[in-house]
């Protein structure tokens, strides 16, 4: 790899001021994705600015309606966590699947969110349980953070601190591995909230994404028939060696069917 | 001490180092004064190097060198050679086109060698890499086998116009053309057989170190035949006496063919770390692996079979494009040829067989042996073809094996090899018994219920292991022998190191071998080291592959015991006052029959090293013995093995659920190696017929599978829990009886699991579904066969 800076603040703010005053710098949130492409030098920041030290930024908490974790909670701590367990059991199975064990035990949820991959599991969970994503800044609603391939609503200098997960009625979360690298081919979250269904996507497009027609019928009738006739067109999903498009809109009907069947049995 | 030693599964003895991390792999050496080396590597396909420009480089920190392809040829530096020469059948030898070391004039593959960089730290030497200026005219590819000798297709090399490195054929066609005018049913099938990538755990790495004091170069790498790599790289390509090259092939993890050849980067830092004067180390990067590791299979295949009225194979007609990839590798041109052709026989009596090989260049890795080699390839073809035709005949898939099966012995197949025994019924009872066949339809109708579609498949397989006898190498094209050599240094006290020219990369040879001297010799397997893998130490051998290292390097050990005891016995005459004739050995004394007098083992070495009471008029002291063994026939390892999957028909997720491999490896000296070494062979066929798949972009030709985040392996949770039996029937030719158990699970397996998956989905209409079988590709089998159906 090429050769930077490693910084180890101790605050958010004194964070957020290396950030802003060294050019070129990117955070360190577990490093699970970052790390490899320092490896492969597809990537030459000249700093990095490793929030392993920051105490403010970890931490689950259960209080009342809302699910809290901090930014830099690993998935392991996520995947044991009573607080997650009771509260959203299936974001517990959901960060139990991420990875191997190495990455649960370093990689964040922070991390993972800001990395935004499109193949990730978290923001599947983000955007199908409807949560905010709290910044050094401000609070920035599922729905506004996914912006794209690897892109978020983040600005410079933003640091993710916490995610607020309402509490759903009912959720699941099914993931079709790629054999290969294990991430989702397609993953579909299902969740039934307080009025409302969301079903979010990933793996399968560029970046995660709602089935609006699938959360309407689901809204008249929680059960799997109820969208066994909707697909998303291929035409906006991701065709790669290892699935077409027409093979991943196949899979997500399949999937979100399983889901809502998971879902109704408390799986 | 008497318990028989042969035959039990004694714990691995190299387990403890390697489990404790006490083993020295190439990467653990390091020497003092050590640089290290960085190879920058074509990005295109196929492109013309018009010029290098490596000014700014040169001058970056830490570097000590940078040589290119232009370089080398100024040293006189030859090109790689290939071990194996193929007559087409034009009469004319196959194209060899030049392997330069670093690319020159033209790179020919993404990942071919353009440049070296030497530098203090390997940081610095990529750091150089990247300011080297390389104009490339970029020039259109060809990667697919089917494509290479298609009108206009790009030429990958000059001497081949047509990118044909051979046309070879064998078999009476003739015969076979009659066999089918005369066929009661024909059964056809076109595949392709998947390109596989080997990925063995430890990547390919090397250290080389010149001595001027000595003007002699010491070479650590990752090979499975350590003399092999040395005579090739000093007799035809750097031109040096091999007295002045050792080479060490220390602990290495995992070969599977792979680390055979001679390859580009340990031959230019041998050459160049005489140039920098400074020791030079180079380890792939798994990448690095994918790109430039000698890759496996690769071949589209036509192949028919014609049958009788009562299922008797008749004749096989098997036509073959093998893809070569880019340059001939060391033993490339043998392997679609020598280790696949002859193989098409399988376990039947088929009188008439044809087979016409055609091996084309593409702008691809280098292809040659990966486990198996060629026997995978030839499996599949025969017993996909024999579970189709018994599909299209109406007849068991089992009861048309056993029609058809040999059952005499020795047999002369039509494809020139002759089996000396075998017992192929008694496997496949075997493995339908442990399989559970009879209970299979109840199964299928219980996976039904739970909408899962499940289907069995099975797999006859046959090998030809030992490589081989020379003479017949010989004559084949080999331009090597192929002998192994093993060294008995018994100790003064009585404990004996082996010396072997096999190497083990993962076999647990030092507990095999050991196991046969100290059977042989009676003493505790303890009290018995095996060496292997370095020059400076070890008889000029030949190495492991194709399975030959207990049917060959073991027999080379056994030929050696024997003369130890041969010895021994004399010693022992003497000091016990009698006739050699009247010693007999046994258990690890030395007797004189018919009497209470005996001499130990332990005894007879002392006497030999301490010769006070000794014939020293007659026998030479000491207690070493040597031997070269060239074995007078292939073995022949056989088996049954039967496949059944689940399908999910919903997303065409195949799962396997039951897998059963009953082997015939003669006589096995530790079962629980043995069986190790199935599984693992399993892991790998099962990997090339569900998951892996090589895959070049067809227009630019980028490898598109170069991580293991695109090329998926087998992990344990693809695999079931095998089930493994053995039926031994002794080979003929060797003293052990073994034949050679390495390949076999990655040879029977892949045509195993098709045929099961075929047999899912067989109701709807399937006849075949390409290796790799991955969901998408079952689901939409499934798909076509749902609208032809309704169609229809």
């Amino acid at each position: 790899m090429h050769a930077f800076d490693y910084h180890r603040p101790a605050t958010i703010k004194e964070a957020a001021s290396l950030l802003r005053k060294t050019e070129n710098s990117r955070v360190l949130a577990g490093g699970q994705s970052l790390i490899p492409t320092l490896k492969f030098r597809l990537s030459k920041p000249s700093a990095l600015i490793d929030l392993a030290g920051i105490g403010e930024l970890r931490g689950i908490k259960l209080d009342g309606a809302t699910l809290t974790i901090g930014a830099m909670t690993t998935h392991s701590e996520v995947a044991s966590s009573k607080d997650v367990a009771i509260g959203i059991p299936t974001l517990a199975r959901l960060a139990a699947g991420v990875g191997d064990r190495q990455v649960r035990n370093a990689g964040t949820i922070g991390g993972a969110l800001a990395n935004n991959d499109p193949a990730a599991d978290y923001p599947a969970a983000v955007l199908g349980i409807g949560a905010s994503v709290h910044t050094n800044k401000r609070v920035i609603p599922a729905d506004k953070f996914f912006t794209g391939t690897l892109e978020t609503a983040l600005r410079a200098g933003e640091i993710i601190t916490a995610v607020a997960f309402p509490l759903p009625k009912r959720a699941a979360y099914v993931k079709f591995r790629n054999p290969a690298s294990r991430f989702a081919l397609v993953g579909v979250f299902v969740a039934e909230g307080a009025g409302a269904v969301r079903v979010a996507v990933t793996g399968a497009a560029p970046c995660v994404f709602r089935v609006k027609e699938m959360e309407k019928r689901l809204g008249e009738k929680f059960a799997a028939e109820a969208i066994a006739k909707i697909t998303v067109p291929p035409g906006t999903l991701n065709s790669d060696i290892h699935a077409s498009a027409e093979y991943r809109s196949h899979l997500i009907t399949v999937l979100a069917q399983r889901a809502v069947a998971a879902a109704l049995a408390g799986k | 001490m008497n318990a028989p030693i042969i035959g039990q599964p004694i714990q691995r003895k190299e387990d403890v180092r390697f489990l404790t991390g006490g083993g020295t792999f190439t990467d653990d050496v390091n020497v003092h004064g050590q640089t290290h080396a960085y190879f920058l590597r074509s990005p295109h396909a196929h492109a013309r190097i018009r010029s290098i420009d490596r000014a700014q480089a040169a001058t970056a920190p830490g570097v000590l060198a940078i040589f290119t392809g232009d370089d080398l040829a100024e040293a006189k530096v030859n090109g790689l050679p290939c071990g194996w020469l193929i007559t087409d059948v034009n009469g004319q030898p196959m194209k060899e086109p030049p392997h330069p070391v670093l690319a020159q004039g033209k790179v020919r593959y993404v990942g071919d060698h353009v440049a070296v960089v030497i530098a203090e730290t390997l940081n610095q030497a990529k750091e150089a890499a990247e300011l080297i200026d390389v104009d490339y005219e970029i020039l259109s590819a060809v990667v697919k086998a089917g494509d290479a000798r298609k009108p206009g297709a790009p030429v990958v090399h000059d001497a081949a116009p047509d990118n044909t490195c051979f046309v070879w054929a064998i078999g009476d066609k003739e015969a076979v053309d009659r066999a089918f005018s005369g066929a009661h049913h024909v059964t056809t099938l076109e595949f392709i057989n998947n390109r596989l990538i080997p990925n063995a755990i430890e990547p390919r790495a090397a250290v080389a170190q010149y001595a001027a004091s000595e003007d002699a170069y010491t070479l650590h790498v990752t090979s499975q035949n350590p003399h092999v790599e040395r005579l090739l790289m000093t007799a035809f390509v750097l031109g040096l006496p091999e007295h002045k090259v050792r080479v060490i092939s220390p602990d290495v993890g995992g070969g599977f063919g792979s680390k055979i050849y001679l390859y580009a980067e340990e031959t230019v830092i041998t050459w160049a770390s005489k140039q920098v004067k400074r020791p030079i180390k180079w380890t792939a990067e798994r990448t690095e692996s994918f790109l430039s590791d000698a890759h496996g299979r690769d071949h589209v295949t036509r192949a028919e079979l014609a049958l009788d009225k009562d299922g008797k194979f008749l004749a096989l007609r098997v036509a073959t494009t093998a893809n070569m990839g880019a340059y001939l590798s060391t033993f490339a041109s043998c392997i679609p040829t020598i280790l696949y052709a002859t193989l098409l026989a399988g376990q039947y009596t088929t009188p008439a067989i044809h087979c016409e090989v055609t091996a084309v260049f593409t702008n691809t890795a280098p292809v040659d042996a990966y486990r198996g080699a060629g026997r995978p390839e030839a499996t599949y073809v025969v017993e996909r073809l024999v579970d189709t035709a018994a599909r299209e005949t109406g007849i068991d898939r089992a009861e048309i094996r056993r029609r058809n099966f040999i059952t005499t012995f020795p047999y002369q197949t039509p494809v020139a090899l002759n089996y000396d025994t075998g017992n192929y019924e008694a496997t496949l009872a075997e493995a339908m018994q442990i399989a559970g066949v009879a209970g299979f339809e109840t199964r299928r109708k219980e996976a039904e219920r739970r909408g899962m579609l499940r289907g069995l498949g099975y797999s006859a397989y046959i090998e030809a292991c030992g490589i081989a006898p020379s003479n017949i190498a010989g004559a084949l094209g080999a331009r090597a022998g192929l002998f192994e050599a093993g060294e008995i240094r018994v100790h003064p006290t009585g404990s004996v190191t082996v010396f072997t020219g096999s190497h083990s990369h993962g076999q647990g040879h030092e507990t095999t071998f050991a196991q046969v001297v100290a059977g042989r010799l009676g003493i505790p397997v303890e009290n018995v080291d095996v060496v292997h893998g370095d020059t400076g130490r070890i008889l000029f051998g030949m190495g492991t592959y194709g399975s030959r290292s207990i049917a060959v390097g073991g027999t080379a050990i056994m030929k050696a015991l024997d003369k130890v005891i041969a010895k021994g016995k004399k010693i022992a005459a003497h000091l016990l006052d009698a006739q050699e004739s009247e010693v007999e050995f046994v258990d690890g004394e030395f007797w004189i029959t018919g009497t209470d007098r005996c001499k130990t083992f332990a005894e007879v070495a002392l006497a030999a090293y301490v010769p006070h009471n000794y014939p020293l008029d007659k026998l030479e002291p000491g207690l070493n013995e040597s031997a070269f063994y060239d074995p007078t026939n292939f073995t022949f390892p056989a088996g049954s093995h039967i496949c059944e999957v689940e399908i999910d028909p919903a997303t065409g997720v195949t799962r396997v659920v039951n897998f059963t491999a009953v082997d015939d490896f003669g006589k096995v000296i530790n079962p629980m190696i043995v069986e190790g070494q199935v599984h693992g062979g399993l892991a790998q066929g099962i990997g090339q017929a569900l998951l892996e798949a090589c895959i070049y972009d067809p227009e630019s030709g980028q490898l598109l599978t170069a991580t293991l985040m695109d090329y998926a392996l087998p992990r344990a949770d693809d695999l079931p829990a095998f089930k493994v039996g053995m039926k031994e029937t002794p080979c003929t030719h060797n003293p052990l009886g073994v034949k050679g158990c390495g390949e076999a699970g990655a040879i029977g397996a892949p045509a195993a699991v098709i045929n099961a998956v075929v047999d899912a989905l067989a109701h709807l209409g399937v006849r075949d579904v390409e290796m790799p079988a991955t969901p998408e590709r079952v689901w939409r089998a499934i798909q076509s066969a749902k609208t032809a159906n309704k169609a229809a």
